[in-house]
């Protein structure tokens, strides 16, 4: 009973700021500008398609990177002593107390034409090499702005996997090719699983990155162009990017969805890793 | 020399310069049941994981046969471990974790089915093919890990306190088992134990270390009836050891008297450790004795009775069949071959004092395994 209302506040929550926009944004999708119901602007997400695959290429390649960085990083401090492990998973927390904001502009910092890198390479007497505005740009911010958020998943499960029990792999004959994909994958799936979600929804839907970093040379990735369109000038705006929005929703669901079937062969051996 | 199997020689392993294992030399006879027995943080962990190929050692050399293996991995290693608390594939099923050697050896299915079919049986697990190895009581994940090493059909099983976690009737029960097994295989143990019971009573030989070192290689009965210093002397089954000096040959003095006793070959005069046997003490009247002592107090042991007797300030433990109240004077009879003399050693005066003896706790338990978890399981184990 009593813990039940605890919950009440987080229930008030919900209803004020999720439940009453995802309301609000349905309405907006299934209305025209004079507030009558319609699904004429269902059809016009076929204009935006182009957006929508845009970004899940960007999503699904940044968040590949990550799990491809992130992976072996969150494996080595799994297995160090505990005062290490502290100390290196602050240091990948480190550039997420700074403001995302910031992060990327010092990226572009970087990476423009006059910017760090190319200094380097004329340092070097190396050509200079165009990288603003690319899709590479693009990428490139999104695993740099992201990637703790695949570490950190990773990595706690990863600190449960018992040193003795790669050991024993190892006694029964396993090479580390043979450790890895018979013990530590499968003993690390419920981590892979928690970071792909952690990293490819926000990268999906992200308008930060590509607006900074990209260009009139890239496609415009969905998460601008529903920014754009909900601060566009007039109301039509309002809901064809309502739909978008509940689109890229369906997507995420979907998504999140998929992962937790791969989950669920994982949840029964919980018990021995806790 | 010719027909071992594993040879350590003159190992020596620090962690961060801290001196863990010393002049470390074993020579391990194929069909062999080798035992490394010590207290608590005397290396036999890192002795085992130095022939397993988990640490090489900082000096010296490790030989498989012939072959020196210093520098072999783990996994390239023709012995399997048996790790202390099992160490099971959590994400595994019972089957899958027995056929996890097979299968990364590719062994064909057939094959490998059989295998794993003849070890469950083994291991008397037959029917548990397909439960998660989490649901399985300890006894039970023991078999397990026992049958996932045997699969992979090793010439040197290694073993690290296989049966501490386990209460003491399951323990019994798993010792006899083990013994059997080994018999059987023909294959040969290197058992670790902190425990000098199991360790008397399943071993071929018995390495008794403490600090790093070898204190004493023999077979159970050489370490018990001949024991180099007051540390063996101790640490195996209970002793009441003496200063004593050694006339000459065959004669020892002590507490002012001289006994005949077996031992020879020391310098005249030469201070000596003067072993005797609690069980090996004859009580007879006062007036008949070797030595008279009084009586300090008893305790009721089932098989006998825990007698601790005062000689001139000097504490004896005695075990006796029959009961002698405290405050009772009697005498002592000690034969030449109660008496075991041992050289002074680094252990000298640091054992075999019952002075201040109450239920001595010979055998702490190792830190690292609680029992709370096996006490209930061992009633569900069939
Ligand atoms: N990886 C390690 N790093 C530092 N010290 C260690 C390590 N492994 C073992 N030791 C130390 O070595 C000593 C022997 O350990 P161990 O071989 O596990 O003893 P045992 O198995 O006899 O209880 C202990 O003092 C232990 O603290
Ligand atoms: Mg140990």
């Amino acid at each position: 009973m009593n813990k039940k209302r605890l919950a009440a506040p987080f229930g008030l929550w919900m209803l004020l700021f999720t439940v009453i926009p995802l309301g609000m944004v349905l309405w907006f999708a299934l209305t025209d500008d004079a507030g009558n119901f319609t699904l004429q602007n269902l059809p016009k997400i076929a204009e935006y398609s182009d957006s929508f695959w845009y970004s899940l290429y960007v999503g699904a390649l940044s968040t590949f990177l990550c799990l491809i960085l992130a992976y072996p990083l969150a494996f080595s401090i799994s297995r160090r002593s505990e005062r290490a492990q502290r100390t290196l998973v602050m240091l990948v927390m480190l550039p997420m107390w700074m403001n995302s904001l910031l992060r990327i502009t010092a990226l572009k910092s970087i990476i423009s034409e006059k910017g760090f890198l190319n200094r380097l390479l004329e340092l070097a007497g190396l050509p200079t090499q165009h990288m603003m505005g690319t899709t590479g740009a693009i990428v490139l911010g999104m695993v740099f702005d992201f990637l703790p958020f695949m570490v950190l998943p990773l990595y706690s499960v990863m600190t449960k996997i018992d040193g003795r029990v790669l050991e024993a792999a190892q006694d029964l004959g396993a090479n580390a090719f043979q450790v890895l994909f018979r013990v530590v994958l499968p003993l690390s799936v419920p981590g892979i699983t928690a970071g792909i979600t952690m990293v490819f929804v926000p990268s999906v839907s992200s308008f930060v990155v590509s607006k900074l970093l990209g260009s009139a040379q890239t496609t415009t990735m969905i998460g601008e162009v529903i920014e754009f369109l909900f601060k566009g000038s007039a109301p039509p705006y309002y809901n064809v990017g309502a739909v978008l929005s509940l689109v890229l929703m369906v997507l995420m669901l979907l998504c999140m969805a998929v992962m937790s079937v791969f989950d669920k062969d994982s949840d029964e051996m919980e018990g021995m890793m806790a | 020399m010719n027909n071992s199997v594993i040879t350590l020689k003159n190992i020596a392993v620090s962690f961060d310069g801290e001196q863990v294992l010393k002049d470390f030399n074993l020579s391990i006879s194929d069909g062999e049941f080798v035992t490394l027995l010590g207290p608590s943080g005397c290396g036999k962990t890192t002795t085992l994981r130095i022939i397993g190929g988990f640490i090489s050692p900082t000096d010296g050399d490790v030989f498989f046969g012939e072959k020196n293996v210093r520098d072999l991995p783990p996994y390239k290693r023709e012995v399997n471990t048996i790790f202390q608390r099992y160490a099971l594939f959590p994400h595994m099923d019972v089957y899958e974790n027995v056929a996890f050697g097979l299968r990364v050896q590719k062994k064909d299915k057939a094959d490998i089915e059989e295998t794993v079919e003849k070890m469950l049986s083994l291991v008397n697990l037959k029917g548990f093919e397909h439960r998660k190895v989490s649901t399985l009581s300890g006894g039970q994940q023991q078999r397990v890990a026992i049958a996932r090493a045997l699969a992979n059909r090793p010439k040197v099983l290694l073993l690290d306190e296989p049966l501490a976690a386990l209460d003491l009737k399951l323990r019994k029960d798993m010792q006899n088992e083990l013994k059997n097994m080994q018999k059987q295989l023909g294959i040969t143990f290197v058992y670790v134990t902190h425990d000098q019971e199991e360790a008397l009573s399943m071993s071929d030989t018995v390495v008794v270390m403490d600090g790093g070192k070898i204190q004493q290689i023999g077979t159970p009965l050489d370490i018990y009836n001949e024991p180099v210093n007051a540390f063996v002397a101790d640490f195996i089954g209970e002793s009441n050891i003496l200063d004593g000096v050694m006339k000459r040959d065959f004669v020892v003095e002590f507490f002012g008297r001289t006994f005949d006793c077996l031992d020879s070959g020391f310098d005249e005069n030469e201070p000596v450790d003067v072993v005797i046997r609690p069980e090996d003490i004859d009580i007879v009247e006062p007036i008949r004795g070797h030595l008279t002592g009084t009586v300090t107090s008893v305790t009721f042991k089932g098989v006998h009775y825990e007698t601790i007797v005062d000689f001139k300030g000097f504490k004896w433990l005695i075990q006796t069949t029959d009961y002698y109240a405290p405050g009772t004077v009697i005498g002592i009879v000690l034969n030449p071959e109660d008496i075991h003399i041992m050289k002074k050693s680094e252990y000298s005066g640091l054992f075999g004092d019952y002075s201040s003896y109450s239920e001595e706790f010979d055998e702490m338990a190792d830190p690292e395994i609680d029992l709370v978890e096996e006490t209930k399981e061992a009633e569900s184990y069939e």
